[in-house]
């Protein structure tokens, strides 16, 4: 019974936190959530904000990147314009209490999908598809000699707090029994402040933000990635599980710009393709996919033509990818797992039937 | 002789308590109300407080504690050393905080006009500008400034290096310094940051304090041959205490609760313990009460100490 006893010592706290505890209920098969953004008639979309290739502000104000990207994406099917999103950066431990009291409609922050995050018993997310497959690197200045992660044995290392990244780095240290010292930082920012500033032998982080934070250093090609590969990091947008309906909008959104660079259908292509389909009845996969015929939309409180708003909005995924941190951006990062599962990546679409 | 019967409603021991008692009451409703929201909410949301997985291994690490702790002790480990961190720093603020705060609140009486200004430089400076922002320059600018390996600087005993301050005849050892006594640069830009700005504070406390003296006790002390230095030490400042002690008490409580901006400059104290367990559990509001728990307890244990100092210096009526 310490539980109980340790509950009636605290009792009187309770009432500070209270109103913490109101989230709508949701549920069902009217999703709440999307009645409110209807309503309101804008998406509030939680991202980083100061990530190049994934979210960054322009000195114009305007966001953009990938994860903005899929808020643009959700914002055109849901409705009907890109523009009609309201971002909110969001810190690392600031992200699931956001996304948990309803105060942004999704999380669209390079966000790690784990069990404890999924799990209703742990943080109760409800992710869609990942839009980036990542791994947990570690960055060090070329100068320094370190060339692998035992390098760093006995060396401080910079890290963002509350992330999955301090936890692998603990386990991988662990398993290899060098000892180290984690220097914690709230915001990105900071983390990579202290680490420019030589505080840190080394910076741990995905390897993708790694790549993207190294673009806005004063000299990028003093720093180079080491080749550990320290974790897997499919990073997804997230929804909760309190609404199921607007989590599975979310997640066939994200499916529907996956689809649409496999059935090579792309921002510049999608109008003749809508005309093709509704002149050629027997492409019925096709006809299926745009809306022509069928009434997958319906099923998920969508318009019909969710997919062909979505992919008008920002492009198919290939698109999306090269234009933010592909060949078309400053990152130039290779698609590698994120390949069309046709050429050996990992993104594969369900089918649309 | 006619009995005066007093209405209730003018009855003048009836009112009072009948006024208490509802506004108790109202509390009592609003409180329960809450609370039953809470547990409402918590249960349809599937997080009612559970306090088992402080016994879950907590899985990260912390950079610096003074007891021992590695990734496979459970969660309330980890925030118990965060806790120590805490009062680590918190302590050795507070006498930090006292020293430089009296030395300048008595420099603002100095007799050397350079001086006096100085302190009120200090005071107007430090303590209109944020404290979040001090710690910052403190880290980022001064600390993390610091040169590294044989450039760094070294005093007579102590050494000023990027990886932090060694104390007690630093020795340099293949590069890498080695002392007796070692303080991050992390902990010593929030220990900088948080006594330096209650420092600021302090000061005008003890510039009140010894101001309330009226001017005949040094003038009395002076004519009985008392030296300045004798006459404040031994007149003015015992006199002083009695204003001084109960308005330290709540900037000794103010240093302890902006201790928690410590994760601003990479210290690893509670609130950064608790910010990382929130994230890895998922346990908000059970988090949020341990924080608040422990906070309040430290803040009601200095103001109790604060409470007993204060009634030592009080005046004894006989």
């Amino acid at each position: 019974m310490v539980a109980r006893s340790r509950l009636s010592l605290l009792t009187p706290l309770l009432a500070a936190v209270a109103l913490v505890g109101c989230a709508g209920d949701g549920g069902g098969i009217q999703s709440q959530k999307m009645a409110a953004i209807k309503a309101r008639d804008k998406l509030i979309c939680g991202v980083e904000g100061k990530l190049p290739g994934f979210s960054f502000v322009n000195p114009d104000g305007s966001y953009t990147g990938l994860d903005v990207d899929v808020c643009k994406a959700v914002a055109a099917a849901v409705l009907g314009d890109p523009t009609k999103v309201e971002y909110r950066d969001l810190n690392s431990s600031e992200r699931f209490a956001a996304l948990a009291s309803g105060e942004v409609d999704l999380l669209s922050r390079n966000t790690t999908k784990t069990l404890s995050r999924d799990a209703p018993g742990g943080n109760g997310l409800s992710f869609a598809p990942p839009v980036f497959y990542d791994g947990q690197g570690v960055m060090a200045p070329t100068t320094s000699g370190i060339r692998s992660l035992a390098d760093l044995a006995g060396k401080p290392i910079c890290v963002e707090t509350g992330t999955t990244t301090e936890l692998n780095l603990a386990d991988r240290m662990r398993e290899i029994k060098a000892p180290y010292t984690p220097l914690k930082f709230q915001t990105s920012d900071q983390t990579y402040a202290a680490y420019l500033q030589g505080r840190c032998a080394a910076v741990t982080s995905d390897r993708s933000q790694l790549a993207a934070k190294r673009t806005s250093f004063p000299d990028p090609t003093a720093h180079a990635l080491l080749p550990d590969v320290l974790s897997k990091e499919p990073l997804a947008p997230a929804t909760t599980n309190a609404d199921p309906a607007w989590a599975d909008a979310v997640r066939w959104i994200v499916f529907a710009l996956k689809q649409a660079e496999e059935s090579g259908i792309t921002q510049a292509t999608v109008d003749a393709k809508v005309a093709q389909a509704k002149a050629d009845t027997n492409q019925a996969d096709l006809r299926r996919f745009l809306g022509v015929e069928g009434d997958f939309g319906k099923h998920l409180g969508l318009p019909a033509d969710f997919a062909v708003r979505a992919v008008k909005a920002v492009g198919n995924y290939g698109e999306i990818f090269e234009r933010n941190v592909g060949a078309g951006s400053q990152l130039k990062l290779e698609r590698g797992l994120n390949r069309q599962w046709k050429d050996g990546g990992l993104i594969y679409s369900p089918p649309f039937r | 002789m006619a009995v005066v019967v007093t209405p209730w409603w003018r009855n003048r021991r009836l009112i009072p308590w009948l006024v208490q008692g509802s506004v108790g009451l109202a509390l009592l409703v609003l409180i329960a109300f809450l609370l039953g929201n809470l547990v409402r909410n918590l249960t349809a949301a599937g997080l009612l407080l559970s306090w088992g997985w402080l016994d879950n291994p907590a899985g990260f690490d912390i950079s610096e504690t003074l007891l021992p702790f590695d990734a496979g002790l459970p969660y309330w480990r980890a925030l118990l050393a965060g806790l120590v961190n805490t009062l680590r720093v918190v302590l050795a603020g507070l006498v930090g905080a006292t020293v430089l705060g009296t030395l300048v609140g008595v420099a603002s009486f100095s007799g050397n006009g350079l001086l006096r200004r100085l302190a009120r430089v200090y005071v107007e400076l430090i303590r209109n500008i944020p404290l979040l922002l001090q710690l910052l320059f403190w880290y980022f600018v001064v600390f993390l400034a610091l040169p590294g390996g044989a450039e760094a600087i070294q005093l007579p005993g102590v050494v000023l290096a990027k990886s932090g301050l060694y104390l007690g005849n630093p020795e340099l050892v293949n590069g890498v310094w080695q002392a007796p006594l070692r303080l991050t640069v992390e902990f010593s830009a929030l220990l900088t940051g948080l006594v330096v700005y209650t420092a600021a504070f302090i000061a005008e406390v003890v510039r009140g304090g010894v101001a309330s003296v009226p001017g005949g006790q040094w003038e009395a002390a002076r004519s009985l041959g008392f030296t300045p230095a004798m006459t404040l030490r031994r007149i003015v400042l015992p006199q002083a205490l009695r204003v001084i002690v109960p308005a330290l008490n709540s900037q000794y409580i103010s240093l302890a609760k902006n201790s928690s901006l410590a994760v601003a400059c990479g210290f690893t104290d509670l609130y950064s313990v608790a910010e990382t367990t929130l994230n890895q559990t998922g346990r908000a509001v059970e988090v949020i009460l341990i924080l608040l728990g422990s906070y309040l307890l430290l803040d009601l244990l200095i103001s109790a100490l604060m409470n007993g100092l204060n009634g030592l210096v009080q005046l004894k009526e006989r």
